[in-house]
This record gives structure tokens, C-alpha cells and sequence, in this order.
């Protein structure tokens, strides 16, 4: 079953063409490691499968239909942008603030949502985070309540934008490990945007590579190769495999690594 | 027994249960609606609506109408104008502090022309619990409900908003329309607020007693709870200490205000430090 299928769609973000006449299905159970330099389009493209961000021309579907916001079988853990301020709100009412936070009126907590906010922070590892107020979590554990948040309510097709940010190396793979176990038990299709691909490798079935308005989607052997990657990146890419992992280096050197270096994001003081 | 009988001797006057009545309700919404602009980080923007309010409270007396109707039409008006800039203002303090600044002056050049009445300038500036009469209240009465009213009706795509925008946009929360609906609300306390403590001092009502609160308790319920009373407290201790000192009551509200403040701050702190200590 076909769960996201783009049909010669173009996507223009502000004059600048971020995707350009392609065409792809991702079907239902895959998990798909997003990946390409920065400002390549992740986001964008996860934006759209929202409903978020208008196709210039042909088509994206979405479970057979245009995207549209508020779609209940998607679960989203977006990059996250706002610097909330010096917030004393504990973790649960910041989790609690999505389960029908788009309803009017007063917000009301029932014991069944709330246990299955306490259910979901535990399988992420989060349930201390309940009672702990964001102003004392670090950029880590914030990260994990939002992953918790977008696995509420048994979405069917999970976009992760960046989820690894901020989590040291060993939560990295834990995070990794959990997603694809309940990718496979729920039969969810999974987005992953990330800038390492050696740590996905384990676990993704495809990967979806972008750059230069072009998209390359397929196994990690048919998309990761010197030509491939030397078109979208539009610069001479070497893709070196050595001890079964992959490098993609630009003169020598890494692009996966520079990108990071643009990233500033938060460490992880957490105990994770 | 004293501390009561000398409370009903204060009471005896009629001003002075106006004024309890008048500061309890202006305390209770700004204490409310407060902690949103807290939860928000867009305390500043209340601090502008104040002043900005100024321009219109002593514009509409030079027309011959109540200072308030000025405060309400122009504050509001101006918080749709900052709700429709919507996230890009946010980040905007400086032409946020040059608006406020250009408001003021309006004010200052309204009251030129009306300079019969200085201590009405007084009056919007700090406050003037003690001359609000029963028709003031009937008038914030009403005010309150509608403020309350709105703000319950759309409390939780606001939380969901403040707290995530990125998801709540996707989840089909109407970002722009909650952004302007949330600074008409504040615009209404503000002119609440403004009767009581006067525009220069609305952060002594809006922003101390919820920020107190957010660093004492962590629940959503207990915090929205506790702002309010804590504004509540502070506003008739306030009333209270002005009688028997004959200090402003501005002065005495907004001295409560951040002292509640910094006590809880130093508590937070040593919570934080000793949290530290067993880690």
C-alpha cells in the first residue's frame, strides 16, 4: 500500500525551487532515512506532506489524498525552532498541550489520556520528565518528550525532523532502536531526516537523499555512490566504504561533519 | 480578632470597598491571563499595550469621553496590530519599545492640550484605586467576563500554540487568528489592570504574580490557580498596607509584587542548587 506517492511535484519555498519535478512512492512499514546538505529541502518536504506547504505543480498524496493539516495518522516531531523561554511548565502539560490541543475551549485531561502520555514517556525512556519542569530539562531530554508526543495516538506514518539533534551518541542509538522496533510492530512508515547515515544504516530500508532540487530515493547501494551523491550535492563527491560504514567526502573531507558544524544546537547535559 | 475588627473598620468606607472590589477584580485577570503572556514570553508586548493605552485613555478625555473606552478601543486595536505581525514581531523588541515610546509621547501631547487635568495623567500613569466609584466597577465587571470569557474559549489551542507552535500548525491550530485573539485578550486586561495600578505599573498585576507562580509550581491547573490568587494577594495586601501607611497603593502592590518574585527566584535556586548536590 502506498502511504506518501509525489507525482511530478515541484515545491517552491519563497522564489527558491526545493524540489523540481520528482516523482516517488514510499509504501506502507518503510522506514526511510532522510538525508542531504543543509537546505536541501527535509524540511520542506515533511512541511508538505503536512499540508503545510503548497505544491507549485503536480501532486503529493498522503494515504491516497491531498495532504491536508491535522491529518490524525501522522505523527510529527519537528525541528524545533522556538526557544521557549525559561518555561516552569512540568513535561506532562507540555506533552498533554497536543492531545487535542486544536479542540476550542478549556483544556481537560482525562485519566486515560494522561496514562497514555505516562505510557508513551516511559517507552522513550522520558517518565521522570513527567513531573520535571522544562526549565530544567536539558535540549535532550526536551527532545525525547517530543519524540514521545509524536508516537501518541498510533500514527501510521511518523515524520522525525532531526530527531538525533541534541542526544549524545548512546541515546542516538537507543532512539534509533526504539523507532524501528515500533515501526515493525505497528507496521508504521517512517520518515527520518538525520545527518549521519552510518548510524541509520542498520535500520533503514531506503534512503531518500535531496539536493539541488533533485531527490534520489532507493537502497542505500543504489542512492550512496559517487555519481549519484555528485549530482545532488552539485560538487565532486567521493563515497568511500571502509569497515562497513560509509563516508561521503567532498576533497577529503566530510559533509556530513561540516554540516554539523552550522547546526549550534544545545548539548545534552542529561543523564541519558 | 483585632486584625479582623480593624479590616471592618477599613470596610466602614465606601471607597475603600470599591476599591477592594476594583483591585480584586483586575487582579484575578490580570493574574489569569498573565501567566499566558508568561507561558507566551511576550510579556514586553503587554508592557507596550500599557503605554500605548496611555496615548488612548488621555486622547479620549480630550474628546470628551471616560478614559477607559480610550485605554480598551486604542489597546485593543493595537494588540490585533501586533498579533497580525504575529511571529515577526516577536522577536522585534526594539520597534516594540520605539511604538511605545512614540505612544507615550502622544499621550504626554494629548494631555498638553487638555491641561486642566494633571492629575488625571497621574491617575492613568499609577493608578487610582481609591477614586474608583460603583459604576467603574459595574464597567470592569463586565470587562472581566468578556476577557475571561474569550480566554477560555480558546485556552487550549493557546497552550498548544504557545508551548508548540511547529505542531500546533500542523495539527491544523489556526496560528495568526490565536496570535490576535490572545492580544486583544491581553489589551483588556491591560485596561483592567491600568485602572488599578495604572499603565506604568500593569507588570506589578500581569507578570510578577504569574512569573512567581511558574517558578513555584509546574502543573498548568496549579499554576493558572496560584497567579491568580498570588495577584489577588498581593493587590488587597497592597490596599491593606496603603491604609494604615498612607503609601500609594501602586507602590505597595508593585513592592509585593516583586518581592514575591525574588523570593521565589532564591527559592528556585536553592531547590536547584541542592537538586545538584544529591545528582
Amino acid at each position: 500500500m502506498t502511504v506518501i506517492e509525489l507525482d511530478r511535484a515541484t515545491i517552491k519555498l519563497g522564489g527558491r525551487v526545493i524540489l523540481n519535478d520528482t516523482s516517488l512512492t514510499i509504501g506502507q512499514g518503510e522506514f526511510i532515512g532522510v538525508l542531504g546538505p543543509n537546505g536541501a529541502g527535509k524540511t520542506t518536504l515533511m512541511r508538505a506532506i503536512l499540508g503545510l506547504v503548497p505544491v507549485s505543480s503536480g501532486a503529493i498524496r498522503v494515504f491516497d489524498k491531498s495532504p491536508r493539516r491535522g491529518n490524525r495518522q501522522i505523527g510529527y516531531l519537528p525541528q524545533v525552532r522556538t526557544v521557549l523561554p525559561d518555561l516552569g511548565i512540568r513535561g506532562l502539560d507540555f506533552v498533554a498541550s497536543s492531545v487535542h490541543g486544536e479542540r476550542w475551549g478549556v483544556p481537560s485531561l482525562t485519566h486515560a489520556d494522561r496514562a497514555m502520555i505516562e505510557a508513551m514517556l516511559g517507552a522513550v525512556g522520558a517518565g521522570e520528565l513527567s513531573r520535571r519542569p522544562l526549565s530544567k530539562m536539558s535540549g535532550g531530554e526536551r527532545q525525547r518528550l517530543l519524540l514521545a508526543q509524536a508516537l501518541l495516538g498510533e500514527p501510521r506514518l511518523l515524520l522525525l525532523d532531526e530527531p538525533l539533534i541534541s542526544l549524545d551518541y548512546h541515546y542516538q542509538e537507543a532512539v534509533i532502536e526504539l523507532v524501528r522496533r515500533l515501526a515493525r510492530e505497528r507496521n508504521m512508515t517512517v520518515l527520518f531526516s538525520a545527518h549521519e547515515l552510518n548510524q541509520l544504516i542498520g535500520a533503514l530500508d531506503r534512503v531518500l537523499y535531496l539536493g539541488n532540487g533533485r531527490a534520489a530515493l532507493g537502497t542505500i547501494d543504489e542512492v550512496v555512490t559517487t555519481p549519484v551523491l555528485s549530482e545532488l550535492y552539485g560538487t565532486d563527491i567521493n563515497v568511500v566504504r571502509a569497515d562497513g560504514q560509509i563516508f561521503v567526502l567532498s576533497r577529503g573531507r566530510s559533509v556530513e561533519h561540516s554540516d554539523h558544524a552550522h547546526g549550534g544546537h544545545h548539548h545534552d547535559h542529561g543523564h541519558a | 480578632m483585632a486584625a479582623i475588627t480593624t479590616i471592618t473598620a477599613m470596610l466602614d468606607y465606601d471607597f475603600m470597598q470599591n476599591a477592594f472590589a476594583a483591585a480584586g477584580i483586575a487582579a484575578v485577570v490580570s493574574g489569569l491571563v498573565g501567566y499566558f503572556l508568561v507561558l507566551r514570553g511576550q510579556t514586553f508586548a503587554g508592557h507596550a499595550l500599557g503605554h500605548i493605552g496611555f496615548a488612548g485613555a488621555t486622547g479620549a478625555v480630550l474628546l470628551g469621553v471616560a478614559p477607559i473606552w480610550g485605554l480598551v478601543g486604542l489597546t485593543v486595536a493595537a494588540g490585533v496590530a501586533m498579533g497580525a505581525l504575529g511571529e515577526r514581531i516577536s522577536g522585534r523588541d526594539v520597534a516594540i519599545g520605539v511604538v511605545l515610546a512614540l505612544a507615550l509621547g502622544f499621550g504626554l501631547l494629548f494631555l498638553h492640550y487638555y491641561t486642566a487635568f494633571a492629575t488625571q495623567a497621574t491617575a492613568l500613569l499609577f493608578g487610582n484605586v481609591l477614586a474608583v466609584d460603583r459604576s467603574t466597577i459595574a464597567t470592569l465587571l463586565g470587562l472581566a467576563v468578556v476577557t475571561l470569557g474569550g480566554l477560555a474559549a480558546i485556552m487550549r489551542p493557546l497552550i498548544f500554540a504557545s508551548l508548540q507552535p511547529e505542531l500546533a500548525e500542523a495539527k491544523g491550530v489556526p496560528l495568526n487568528f490565536i496570535s490576535i485573539a490572545f492580544l486583544v485578550i491581553v489589551a483588556l486586561a491591560v485596561s483592567e489592570s491600568a485602572q488599578i495600578v495604572g499603565i506604568l505599573l500593569v507588570f506589578a498585576l500581569m507578570v510578577g504574580p504569574p512569573a512567581t507562580a511558574q517558578r513555584l509550581v509546574t502543573g498548568l491547573w496549579g499554576g493558572l490557580a496560584l497567579s491568580a490568587v498570588l495577584a489577588l494577594a498581593e493587590a488587597w495586601l497592597g490596599l491593606v498596607i496603603a491604609y494604615y501607611t498612607d503609601w500609594p497603593v501602586s507602590f505597595c502592590i508593585a513592592t509585593l509584587s516583586a518581592l514575591g518574585y525574588f523570593l521565589a527566584s532564591g527559592a528556585d535556586l536553592t531547590f536547584a542548587t541542592h537538586r545538584t548536590d544529591i545528582s
